[in-house]
C-alpha cells in the first residue's frame, strides 16, 4: 500500500528566481512527513513537483526506489489534495469522486460526452466504480452528499470531499497542499484529528504542506523546515523544538516567539553581562559573538527573588511593557531594569501568575540549561551552560 | 416638537413610495412610455409628416406578413443570426484560448483583436469595399491568382448575406474574447492541476473537462450579446448595399419604411414586431442556459 519517498538534490527556478536549492528528503513508507515553512519557501513547488505538475530542473524523485520523472502525475500512484480544494463545480460529489477511476479504467472514447452511455461495457466498469465511490464515501461519511454539486457544500464537506477523490483509488502517498487553511479554527482542529486518524487507518505515506507549526508538529512523524528553498532541519517534532539545528528553525517553531539575543564571549570565554556570568561546559570561543535562545515558556516568574524554584541560575528584575491574556496563559513583554538588555517575552500559566499588568515590576528567572547557543553563523552548538567561575 | 415612537405601516408605505418614485418616473418616461405609443402608433396608418391619422386595427401586421421584403429581410436576419451566433461564439473562445497562453505578446494580440470593435464601422466599410470589389480588391485579385475567378461579393444575392456575416463576425469576435479571457482568468489553476493528477491529460479532455463547463456562465452572457447584436445588425447593410442585391434585414427594412416612405404606423408595427422576437430569444436562452450554467 504506502511507499517510500526519496528525493535527491531537487533543484527548481522560475526564470531568475531560485524556488528550491538542492533539497534532499528520504520519507519512509507510511511516514507522515510535513513541509512546514513560510509562504514563498519552495514548500508547495517541491510538492508539485513531485506530483508531477512541474518539472524540476536537476534531481530525482524516486517512489518505492524507482525514479518516477519520467511518469504523468496520474501514472505516479500519488493523490493530491489542494488548498482550494479544486472540485470541479459542474459535477455532482459523486462524479468529482468518481473522476480519477474513470479516467483510469474508461478508455478515450468510452468516456467522452455522450458515448460513455452506449459505449459497450461501459455497464459493469460504472457499477464497479460506484462501488468504489460508495465505499470511500462511506469511509468519510459523506454518503449523504453524493448527489449534491459542490457548490452547495460547506467548507468541511468540500475538504472531505477532495479526501474521498484523493482516496478512491487507493494511492500510496497523499500530498496535501495546506488543506486545513480555508477552514474556520474550530473545525480545522477536527479535521486535523480526522487526518490524523486516516493516516493510521490507511497506513499511506503523507507528505503534507503547511505554514502553520502547530498543524505540522501535531500529525507528523517528521517535519522539514523550510526556508528559501532550502531544508533547514528534517527531524521529529519534538527535536525541532528542543534541538533546533540553527536559529531560523528555534525561531520559526514555538509560539510566542523564542527570545534571542547576542552576546559576547570574554577573553576566558565567558559570558558576562552584568548580574550574570556564564560559561559553556565546552569552552566558547574567546571574543566571539553567540546568540542565546530562550523560550518564552521556560520563564518562570515571582515576585520574590528568593521564591525561585532550585534550579534557577539566573534572576532578573524586569518591568512589564505590553500583556496578552491567552486563557490559560499570559505572554507579556518584560524589559530588565539593567540597562541596554533586550526586553523578553514571557509565557506564564494564570496558575502561578494570577495577575499581571503593564507597568508591573516583578522578577524572572530561568534555569541555564534551558538556554540553547547559537554560533555566529547560526548552527546551534551541542553545548550547556553552567555558572561560570571567575578564575 | 413631539415624535412619535414608531412609524406607522401606511407611512412606511409612503415613504417607501416616495423613495422609489424618481426611478420609477425615470421608466415610465424613457421606457413605459414610448413602447405604449410604439403600440397604438402600429395601430394606425400615421406617416411622418401628415396631421391626421386612421386607426387601422391590425393591418399593419397583415400587411408585414404578405409583405416580400419583410419576409426577406426576416430571414436575412435569420441566416445572418445563424453564421454569426455559432461563429461569434465559438471562433472567440478558440481566440481567447490562444490569447491566454500567450504571456509576453498577449497585449499585443488583445489589441489586434480588439481594434475592429473600437474602429468606426462606416470607414471601415469603405476598406471592405475596396478589399471586396471585383475589380481592385484584394480579396478578389487573391481569388484570380489562384484561378477561382472573381466574385462580386457585395452584389451577388446569393454571396452578399454570408459576406455581412463574416464584417460582422470580424467586428464582434474581438470583443467576446476580452469577455472570454476574463472568463479564462476565472478558472482557478489548481483546477487543471487537480484534474491532471486524476488523469485528465491532453488538450481535448481539459477543455471538455475543465475549460468548457467552468466558462458556461460566460458562454450564456457571449450568446446572448451576440444574438441580440446580430438581430440588431443595421450599419453593414446601410454602409455596404443599402439594402441592394436583396441584402434587407429587420433593422433596415424598418429603417425604409420609417425614414425614407415615412410609413411610420407601418414601421411601428414591424418594430414591435422585432422586439418580440427578441424578447422571446433572450428570455428562453437566459432561463434555459443559465439553469445549466450556474453549478450553485
Amino acid at each position: 500500500m504506502s511507499a517510500s519517498l526519496k528525493l535527491t538534490n531537487v533543484s527548481k527556478a522560475f526564470g531568475q528566481t531560485q524556488v528550491l536549492r538542492q533539497v534532499s528528503l528520504d520519507i519512509q513508507p507510511g511516514e507522515f512527513v510535513s513541509l512546514l515553512g513560510p509562504s514563498g519557501c519552495g514548500k508547495s513547488t517541491l510538492l508539485r513537483i513531485i506530483a508531477g505538475l512541474i518539472h524540476a530542473d536537476e534531481g530525482d524523485v524516486q517512489l518505492n526506489a524507482q525514479s518516477v520523472m519520467g511518469l504523468k502525475p496520474n501514472q505516479r500512484n500519488i493523490a493530491m489534495v489542494f488548498q482550494n480544494y479544486a472540485l470541479y463545480p459542474h459535477m455532482t460529489v459523486r462524479d468529482n469522486i468518481a473522476t480519477p477511476l474513470v479516467m483510469s479504467r474508461m478508455g478515450f472514447w468510452a468516456r467522452q460526452p455522450l458515448l460513455h452511455r452506449f459505449w459497450p461495457g461501459n455497464h459493469s466498469i460504472k457499477q464497479e466504480i460506484e462501488k468504489f465511490v460508495m465505499s470511500t464515501a462511506k469511509g468519510l461519511q459523506i454518503e449523504a452528499l453524493l448527489d449534491r454539486k459542490p457548490g452547495q457544500l460547506s467548507g468541511g464537506q468540500k475538504q472531505r470531499v477532495a479526501l474521498a477523490r484523493a482516496m478512491v483509488r487507493s494511492p500510496s502517498v497523499f500530498l496535501m497542499d495546506e488543506p486545513l487553511s480555508n477552514l474556520d479554527a474550530k473545525l480545522r482542529v477536527q479535521v486535523r484529528d480526522e487526518l490524523s486518524d486516516l493516516h493510521l487507518r490507511l497506513k499511506a505515506t503523507f507528505l503534507y504542506v503547511t505554514h502553520d507549526q502547530t498543524e505540522a508538529l501535531t500529525l507528523s512523524d517528521r517535519v522539514a523546515v523550510m526556508d528559501a528553498g532550502q531544508v533547514l532541519q528534517y527531524d521529529s517534532p519534538q527535536n525541532l523544538y528542543q534541538k533546533p539545528d540553527n536559529l531560523a528553525v528555534a525561531r520559526f517553531i514555538g509560539n510566542p516567539q523564542i527570545n534571542c539575543w547576542e552576546m559576547k564571549v570574554d577573553g576566558l570565554g565567558r559570558l558576562n553581562q552584568g548580574q550574570w556570568l556564564v560559561q559553556g561546559t565546552m569552552p566558547l570561543s574567546a571574543h566571539s559573538t553567540v546568540t542565546l535562545g530562550l523560550r518564552p515558556e521556560h520563564i518562570q516568574v515571582s515576585d520574590n527573588p528568593s521564591l525561585f524554584a532550585s534550579d534557577v541560575d539566573v534572576r532578573v528584575k524586569v518591568r512589564v511593557m505590553r500583556v496578552e491574556n491567552h486563557g490559560p496563559d499570559w505572554v507579556f513583554w518584560a524589559e530588565p531594569d539593567v540597562s541596554k538588555s533586550v526586553p523578553l517575552t514571557v509565557r506564564a500559566s494564570n496558575r502561578s501568575l494570577a495577575k499581571v499588568a503593564v507597568g508591573d515590576s516583578l522578577w524572572i528567572g530561568w534555569a541555564l540549561q534551558d538556554c540553547l547557543i547559537f554560533g555566529a553563523n547560526g548552527q546551534r552548538l551541542d553545548i550547556n551552560l553552567i555558572p561560570g567561575s571567575t578564575t | 416638537m413631539k415624535q412619535p415612537a414608531t412609524s406607522t405601516g401606511s407611512q412606511l408605505a409612503w415613504v417607501g413610495m416616495g423613495l422609489a418614485a424618481p426611478a420609477a418616473f425615470l421608466l415610465v418616461v424613457l421606457y413605459a412610455l414610448p413602447l405604449l405609443s410604439l403600440l397604438l402608433l402600429s395601430f394606425t396608418d400615421y406617416e411622418l409628416g401628415a396631421t391626421a391619422l386612421r386607426w387601422v386595427g391590425v393591418e399593419n401586421f397583415q400587411r408585414a406578413w404578405n409583405d416580400p421584403v419583410f419576409i426577406r429581410s426576416l430571414r436575412n436576419t435569420l441566416l445572418y443570426m445563424a453564421i454569426v451566433i455559432p461563429g461569434g461564439v465559438l471562433l472567440s473562445l478558440w481566440v481567447a484560448l490562444l490569447v491566454h497562453q500567450r504571456t509576453r505578446s498577449r497585449s499585443f494580440y488583445e489589441v489586434i483583436y480588439f481594434l475592429p470593435v473600437t474602429s468606426t464601422l462606416i470607414a471601415m466599410a469603405t476598406v471592405w469595399q475596396f478589399l471586396l470589389h471585383p475589380k481592385l480588391g484584394f480579396i478578389n485579385a487573391a481569388l484570380r491568382a489562384v484561378g477561382l475567378g472573381e466574385t462580386a461579393f457585395i452584389t451577388d444575392p446569393a454571396w452578399v448575406i454570408p459576406v455581412l456575416s463574416f464584417i460582422g463576425l470580424w467586428q464582434m469576435v474581438g470583443f467576446n474574447m476580452i469577455i472570454y479571457l476574463a472568463g479564462l482568468a476565472q478558472i482557478p489553476p489548481d483546477m487543471y492541476e487537480a484534474a491532471e493528477v486524476d488523469g485528465v491529460v491532453g488538450g481535448w479532455e481539459r477543455f471538455t473537462h475543465i475549460t468548457w463547463p467552468l466558462l458556461a456562465p460566460t458562454t450564456v452572457f457571449v450568446v446572448v450579446t451576440t444574438c441580440i447584436s446580430a438581430f440588431k445588425v443595421f450599419d453593414t447593410v446601410l454602409a455596404l448595399t443599402q439594402g441592394k442585391s436583396q441584402s434587407e434585414v429587420i433593422l433596415y427594412a424598418i429603417y425604409l419604411e420609417g425614414f425614407q416612405y415615412f410609413k411610420m404606423g407601418y414601421a411601428a408595427a414591424l418594430t414591435l414586431i422585432f422586439l418580440g422576437l427578441i424578447f422571446v430569444a433572450s428570455s428562453i436562452q437566459l432561463i434555459k442556459l443559465d439553469k445549466k450554467a450556474h453549478y450553485a
